[in-house]
């Protein structure tokens, strides 16, 4: 059941005359649910913010949230919602933020008509509505953090490093898939341009598999090397990973494997005569 | 149309190519290149593609014969400034160009060169001076 203008005006009206008492039962109710975690006064000019905005959207004549005038409210609920998601609250908790209004707006109801009921139900779907935005915003705003952490944990486990005048490592930590290989990949090959190093050992201590494909990623970032005028070693290879490369044929060619870092530093430092 | 200019430094030929690679210009190119080999006698051909942003499997071929071509003129190429995209690139069409020397950029190039004509010279000197103490050995 949707609400209509004339409801929606009726409501606003309620919301301006009892607004202290609405702001002061909501934010009961909001604290009770969050169990101190913010601040009684944070919340109260939080919910009393709130209260502004819906009063402004239905004086505004919404009747729906995707209508113009209720811009500000969502506006106001998807910041509350991104708050509450970078502060780590859960879901349930941020959503009760919005719920929590229903009740407090049936708390200052005089008597219970009719005609009252059904401005309730009306009004009260408009909330859920808000709250289904906010929820939405809010899962939005955690899948944007979980991308962000991804994407930093890509840049913290592929970094290159110089070794010597002309000699670059990548130390490969952790399980190589297509996407982490790309970044593998071109960071190398940007690194190789940057510095003018001819030489690049590629660490796979911290790898804790060798399957085909990860060998198909590797030797691409070799001859992708090679293309460009550099060379490149593979080391640290641990013994079962060499029994693995072994039995599943993999063919590294002509490409120098070394079983430790040293060893590959040593190779690279002897072929310049140094 | 476009041609792509060939300099000499020492007994090194530059080759910087700062335009678009069409098909006419790689074949001009290699036109060029080879009489210019000839003309001059050098013994060093270095292919800066540093400023390309595509390289496709004509101009990867056309590279490889002018490098073959060189080679046939007792002058080794050796192309120089590949980007990493262009390299990614063609790792992912699996044109890995065999027959082409590579090197980062033109300074390691022509180090890469001066270094092979080195070894090269020491070669021959090393065979020589054995053909000398063979002689040595064979005349008393």
């Amino acid at each position: 059941m949707a609400l209509g203008p004339e409801e929606a005006s009726r409501f606003a009206v309620l919301l301006e005359e009892h607004q202290e008492a609405l702001v002061a039962a909501w934010t009961d109710r909001v604290a009770q649910s969050l169990r101190g975690r913010l601040s009684r006064v944070e919340l109260e000019r939080q919910t009393a913010e709130l209260r502004k905005g819906f009063h402004a959207a239905l004086a505004g004549g919404a009747t729906d949230l995707d209508q113009e005038s209720a811009a500000e409210l969502r506006a106001q609920l998807s910041e509350l919602s991104g708050s509450r998601a970078r502060q780590g609250f859960s879901a349930t908790e941020t959503a009760v933020s919005v719920f929590a209004f229903k009740e407090a707006v049936l708390g200052e109801l005089e008597g219970s008509d009719a005609s009252n009921l059904r401005d309730y139900v009306a009004f009260s779907a408009f909330v859920d509505a808000a709250a289904l935005f906010t929820f939405d915003t809010y899962v939005h705003v955690r899948e944007g953090l979980i991308a962000d952490q991804a994407e930093q944990l890509l840049e913290l486990s592929t970094p290159v490093v110089k070794l010597w005048e002309g000699v670059v490592a990548v130390p490969l930590v952790g399980t190589l898939d297509s996407a982490r290989a790309q970044v593998v990949m071109e960071r190398l090959l940007q690194t190789l341009v940057d510095t003018g190093s001819p030489y690049a050992i590629i660490d796979i201590t911290g790898v804790p598999a060798v399957d085909t494909q990860v060998a198909q990623h590797i030797l691409k970032t070799v001859v992708a090397a090679r293309l460009m005028g550099a060379d490149c070693i593979i080391s640290g290879i641990r013994p079962q990973i060499a029994q693995t490369i072994v039995a599943l044929g993999i063919e590294f060619g002509d490409i120098a494997t070394k079983a430790s870092l040293a060893d590959a530093l040593r190779f690279v430092l002897r072929k310049t005569g140094r | 149309m476009e041609r792509v200019p060939i300099l000499k430094i020492g007994e090194i030929l530059l080759v910087s190519i700062q335009i678009d690679m069409e098909d006419q210009v790689a074949l001009q190119l290699q036109e060029d290149l080879a009489e210019r080999v000839v003309a001059t006698g050098c013994h060093g051909v270095v292919i800066d593609i540093s400023a390309l942003d595509i390289v496709d499997s004509f101009v990867g071929r056309t590279l490889a014969t002018i490098a073959s071509i060189s080679r046939v003129l007792d002058a080794e190429t050796v192309v120089v400034g590949m980007r990493p995209a262009v390299a990614i690139t063609l790792v992912e069409l699996g044109l890995s160009l065999p027959g082409i020397r590579t090197a980062l950029n033109v300074e390691l190039g022509m180090a890469l060169l001066a270094r092979d004509r080195e070894a090269a010279g020491a070669l021959d000197f090393a065979a020589l001076d054995e053909e000398a103490t063979s002689a040595a050995v064979d005349e008393p």
